[in-house]
């Protein structure tokens, strides 16, 4: 066969290449680039959203996480009344005059919540409390407080996502599953992506994962170290020990489920690492010790400077909660469980935190924004919520806002509404919406209710000079 | 007869993607209260994946669902939930003057429901 009768073979034998069907052909659809994530604390502000513009739906989410594609495609905007007072519909008038008087009138108004809204929003809850001489306390009580509290006893030695990404050798993850928590922690920022002094990505890293159990985070660790319930501060403990060059019992292991071998050699990584980062969760926050949890692996970080660099990251769960804590703390001092009843902010954990002032059915009103405390929070304050009235700003139904006497819909930060975000290494970055939504954002109503309180507080005023 | 356990609620992937879902709908329902329980704790109680069975702490208790996990994955003695509303039952109120209350590592009774 000659060449030409061969390449005349070869194109008859070619199929055509199938037409590629472009999927949003004949659609009314527009691309968001560089949109922003809000649903954990990763806040992945690289997304490419294409919104169907007629169906009003974003419909793909490049690089997004599986969470982060639940969050996209799930708020859409529905047909919900935008305000109920006591289940049944009122207009936006009436909803923030209810609101502001149930907040004039209380005696101990409390707020909780604001980790799913923008810093604009937080700004606005802070003054109507402090307007009030209220209580204001976020997410924040609930989650990564007690680490504030060990912040503000030990100190934080601490850095940017970035510079985890470009310089971290040795990343550890306690307490935590980021692959089904932060997906993308993984992938982003800490264990796979190629960094300035980390040309070759994982392979340049040692991952260590500490946990009571096994999860989908395990098998991207290179070493795993399963601990015995409760037994964190002691392995910690020991860990600064074994770096200060003390002696550690062989009957840690019995005590722990972590042998001296095990412990000896992450020491020795610890110590002669290039740059290494202890990120922490809630398996250190939410049991026995908390913030002296907290507080142990922060130390452990701080001790390891003597010998090389090192860093401790809490992983934060909300969009914003690392907002929350930076406007709160802006504004008042402190970070969470803020009380403004004389007049001055007193911060007091225990005292003032949501969890405690409604247990202790010491709140007589509350305003519950994005969040819902009466699914997650401890069954007597859940009970004491039921008895007192509730004013809910949120984008779903929740339990809460099934309780609320007042609810706002609302329309979703980072979708529908623009504003500042905080990512958990306390980047600040500023959202970039998809679509617009009937609803009000958080900052409108919360604007308005504090217009409505100046308004009822100067005419009480008035009548008591009167 | 009862025995106790150690309770750990936390996040799971299902969890996340049903409450964007919403949380008052079946899914995020169903997936709070599906406790994981170790393979061989499964056997010895003559449990098997879609029984119901009763967790109780001091202060309330929740019927749920349970699935096994292997041996390697959790530990025996320990039940493993994607917290939600059933785990808040179980859930004491003292935060030890920190605001937050002890949300993992409960002890439970667990009871078989017939």
């Amino acid at each position: 066969m000659t060449e030409a009768t061969s390449t005349e073979a070869q194109t008859k034998d070619k199929k055509p290449a199938p037409k590629r069907v472009d999927p949003n052909a004949g659609k009314n659809i527009k691309i968001v680039k560089d949109a922003t994530c809000t649903f954990c604390g990763c806040v992945c502000d690289d997304m490419e959203l294409t919104v169907d513009l007629d169906e009003h739906r974003i419909t793909k989410a490049k690089k997004a996480c599986v969470l982060g594609r639940a969050w996209f495609y799930e708020h859409t905007v529905d047909t919900r009344p935008a305000v109920l007072i006591d289940g049944k519909q009122a207009t936006f008038k009436e909803g923030v005059d209810a609101a502001a008087n149930i907040l004039v009138d209380a005696k101990f108004p409390i707020t909780y919540g604001m980790s799913d809204s923008t810093c604009e929003s937080q700004r606005v809850t802070v003054e109507i409390m402090d307007t009030i001489n209220g209580n204001i306390d976020t997410t924040t009580s609930v989650c990564h407080g007690p680490s504030g509290m060990a912040f503000q006893g030990v100190g934080e030695s601490t850095a940017t996502l970035g510079e985890v990404k470009n310089r971290a050798d040795l990343v550890i993850y306690w307490g935590g599953n980021p692959a089904e928590s932060h997906p993308r922690h993984f992938t982003r920022y800490a264990v796979t992506p190629k960094g300035m002094f980390i040309p070759n990505g994982k392979k340049d890293r040692t991952v260590v994962l500490v946990d009571v159990r096994r999860t989908p985070s395990t098998p991207v660790a290179d070493i795993f170290m399963q601990i015995k319930p409760g037994k964190d501060f002691e392995v910690l403990w020991a860990l600064r020990a074994l770096v200060k060059g003390k002696k550690i019992s062989y009957d840690i292991e019995k005590e722990t489920g972590i042998s001296r071998e095990v412990l000896d050699d992450l020491v020795e990584r610890m110590k002669n690492c290039q740059f290494g980062v202890l990120f922490f969760g809630m398996g250190l926050t939410m049991t026995r010790g908390r913030h002296f949890n907290s507080g142990a692996l922060l130390s452990l970080a701080a001790d390891l400077n003597e010998f090389t660099h090192f860093v401790a990251k809490p992983v934060r769960g909300h969009g914003n909660v690392t907002g929350a804590d930076n406007v709160v703390s802006w504004q008042t001092g402190y970070p969470f469980g803020v009380n403004f009843n004389r007049g001055y902010p007193r911060f007091n954990p225990g005292e003032f935190t949501t969890t405690d002032v409604l247990s202790r059915g010491e709140a007589d009103a509350a305003m519950i924004i994005a969040s819902d405390p009466a699914s997650n929070f401890p069954k007597a304050a859940i009970e004491h919520m039921k008895k007192i009235p509730i004013i809910s700003l949120d984008t779903k139904d929740t339990v809460t806002s099934s309780i609320a006497k007042v609810r706002f819909a609302v329309s979703t930060y980072g979708i529908n509404t623009g504003g500042t975000v905080y990512r958990m290494d306390d980047v600040p970055i500023t959202l970039r919406p998809a679509l617009e939504s009937t609803y009000p954002g958080d900052q409108e109503v919360l604007e308005a209710i504090r217009d409505r309180v100046k308004e009822l507080l100067s005419g009480k005023k008035a009548r008591v000079a009167a | 007869m009862a025995e106790t356990m150690i309770l750990v609620p936390g996040r799971s992937q299902s969890q996340g993607t049903s409450l964007n879902e919403g949380k008052l709908k079946d899914e995020y329902k169903r997936v709070t209260s599906t406790a994981e329980l170790n393979e061989k704790d499964m056997r010895r109680l003559k449990l098997k994946d879609g029984d119901k069975i009763k967790l109780k702490s001091d202060v309330g208790q929740t019927v749920v669902t349970c699935k096994s996990k292997k041996d390697q994955d959790l530990p025996t003695g320990m039940i493993f939930i994607p917290y939600g509303p059933p785990s808040s039952e179980l859930m004491a109120s003292d935060t030890a003057g920190t605001g937050m209350p002890l949300s993992k590592h409960m002890e439970v009774k667990i009871t078989k429901v017939k």
